[in-house]
């Protein structure tokens, strides 16, 4: 019976040969390709007893950067709140009093400082933001936890360690990101 | 499949070809979760037997509103939300966007800021078309291609991350450039890639194309006439699959296509080998455009001077690119603020998709996951 619509899948009538019927000479080279695999170099990293080296440029999770001597930059201005896309970031400012010099580099500072990392979407518009040199995107990523509420860093998540307290953790912290050339300061 | 099924019975003697009389037709949900919808696309498909007598795509379960979100946005950010359509060509995607906007604001874009951003895009079809290779051989049973299109694919998520930042929403678009200059390590690494994906495409058409297995399933199925992928406002390989010439850098040239040599790649066929086919001779054309450029980046700034807030001239403003899956037109109606007053994407997976029916009624149900493979659809372009 003629179909009434081009919708028909022709069937080829020539009969196979006895080889292709078998389908095993097909099979054969696919599993020759295959199992020549078995000898050639692995392509997997051991992830995480073996890691790869960041780039330069590499967007992972946030940190609050300090300068020399372990006072906080930020000063609370909400440039990177207004420029993150998925308006991840909060923050509440707070005067400087007398006597915390030692502490924040400006007479303002973030008292609170919030980044949702399960909003945030990791394009780095905060870091190019930010006239203070305060946020950075660091090579930390992957962070797993039970609870939502968790992934909202707090500051005590986001500070870098103090370089004149803990310099080796600080320096691993900044990872090779903040050192970027170009970088406006 | 899915188990929820229902019986409809067929008191009316409609029946396909070759089936019994009033035996009814049994109506199957294949997704939302199902592996060879690559997503969460919910098909209902009415049958008859093994044959499809009828096939209803439910789209909406990764409805994000994005074209609305991006009415909130400002021309800067807007662009990298758009990322997640299509997160296989993200870079294309955003492309589309820093483009609608350098339009509106008749931005001259630095000669290496454009040849980056077609290097990038080319990478970014050829891992794209990787993907879709390994994940439609899957879709037939066959597993290996899977784990070697990964294997290659892999090298370009790491030239990504090397140069953009990340591996799969790369966020390397500005309005007016990219966002950094590229690694010192790219050109090289961009070099042996094509050394190593020349010598593995070999491996591929042994293991896949060249299989009598995967032929026999491919030929002859999801038949598409040229006509009928014009009316469906099919584009990218489904497209050229039918031989419809519909290659927008070959249409309409964006950045530096036009200086580039490269074949626009079309089939007549218009069956799953023949779309299978496209976008395997594809990849060669994406290196070939590579081959041209790598060497030749000029020198000088990789992102054009821009105020620090954006703000398009009252108007509309339309450009279209071709994405891994086609065409993607980004429209943009301005009233002259600093975010847009309505965004529209036309994706190319939407209306693949629509044709789909078109495509398998009347054949196979094993059919259909080697014409919904060739498809290459994803879903959150499709429901954005």
């Amino acid at each position: 019976m003629p179909t009434l619509t081009n919708r028909a899948k022709p069937v080829d009538r020539r009969p196979m040969t006895m080889m292709e019927k078998m389908y095993l000479p097909a099979i054969a080279k696919g599993m020759g390709i295959t199992l020549k695999h078995f000898f050639t170099k692995k392509v997997t990293v051991q992830y995480p007893e073996e890691k790869r080296p960041f780039s330069p440029v590499f967007r992972g999770l946030h940190i609050l950067n300090r300068d020399e001597e372990g006072r906080e930059n930020c000063t609370a201005c909400g440039l990177c709140a207004v420029a993150c896309p998925a308006e991840a970031i909060t923050m509440e400012a707070a005067e400087r009093k007398e006597g915390e010099e030692h502490l924040y580099r400006e007479e303002k500072y973030a008292a609170k400082y919030e980044i949702n990392m399960l909003r945030c979407i990791f394009c780095g518009l905060c870091e190019e933001a930010c006239p203070k040199d305060a946020i950075y995107l660091s090579e930390t990523f992957a962070p797993s936890n039970y609870k939502r509420e968790t992934f909202i860093y707090g500051k005590s998540d986001l500070l870098i360690p103090d370089p004149k307290k803990e310099p080796e953790l600080y320096q691993q912290a900044l990872g090779s990101r903040a050192k970027r050339e170009g970088k406006k300061g | 499949m899915y188990t929820e099924t229902q019986i409809v019975h067929n008191n009316t003697k409609t029946t396909v070809d070759g089936a019994l009389d009033g035996t009814g037709e049994m109506v199957i949900n294949v997704g939302p979760q199902h592996p060879a919808t690559h997503g969460v696309l919910h098909l209902v498909i009415t049958l008859n037997g093994e044959t499809i007598k009828k096939l209803e795509p439910h789209l909406g379960y990764i409805h994000r509103s994005i074209e609305k979100m991006c009415e909130s946005l400002s021309y800067r950010q807007f662009i990298y939300v758009t990322s997640r359509m299509d997160y296989l060509s993200s870079h294309i995607n955003n492309h589309a966007c820093a483009l609608t906007v350098e339009k509106g604001l008749q931005l001259e874009i630095p000669p290496r800021a454009q040849v980056i951003r077609v290097l990038m895009d080319e990478l970014t079809r050829i891992a794209s078309h990787e993907l879709w290779w390994g994940a439609m051989a899957m879709d037939l049973g066959a597993f290996t291609p899977f784990f070697y299109a990964f294997r290659e694919r892999e090298t370009i998520t790491d030239i990504m991350e090397e140069t953009c930042g990340a591996r799969l929403t790369m966020n390397y678009m500005v309005p007016g450039g990219v966002m950094y200059d590229i690694h010192p390590n790219f050109q090289r690494r961009v070099k042996d890639f094509i050394t190593l994906f020349k010598s593995k495409i070999d491996e591929y058409n042994d293991l896949v194309t060249g299989n009598i297995i995967f032929q026999n399933r491919m030929k002859g199925v999801g038949k598409l006439s040229a006509e009928d992928a014009i009316s469906f406002g099919c584009t990218g390989p489904v497209a050229r699959g039918s031989g419809v010439k519909s290659d927008i850098r070959k249409l309409f040239p964006y950045e530096v296509y036009d200086k580039v040599e490269f074949d626009e790649i079309l089939e007549t066929e218009g069956d799953s080998f023949a779309r299978y086919m496209v976008r395997i001779r594809e990849m060669h054309q994406s290196v070939r455009i590579i081959e041209q450029l790598i060497d030749n980046i000029p020198e000088g700034d990789f992102q054009a001077k821009t105020k620090a807030v954006l703000k398009l001239p009252k108007g509309e403003f339309y450009t279209r690119v071709e994405t891994a899956r086609g065409e993607l037109g980004v429209y943009i109606v301005s009233e002259g603020g600093t975010t847009p007053y309505r965004i529209k994407f036309r994706s190319p997976g939407f209306s693949n998709l629509s044709a789909l029916e078109h495509m398998v009624v009347g054949s196979k149900l094993g059919d259909l996951m080697a014409t919904m493979g060739t498809l290459d659809l994803v879903i959150p372009d499709i429901d954005r």
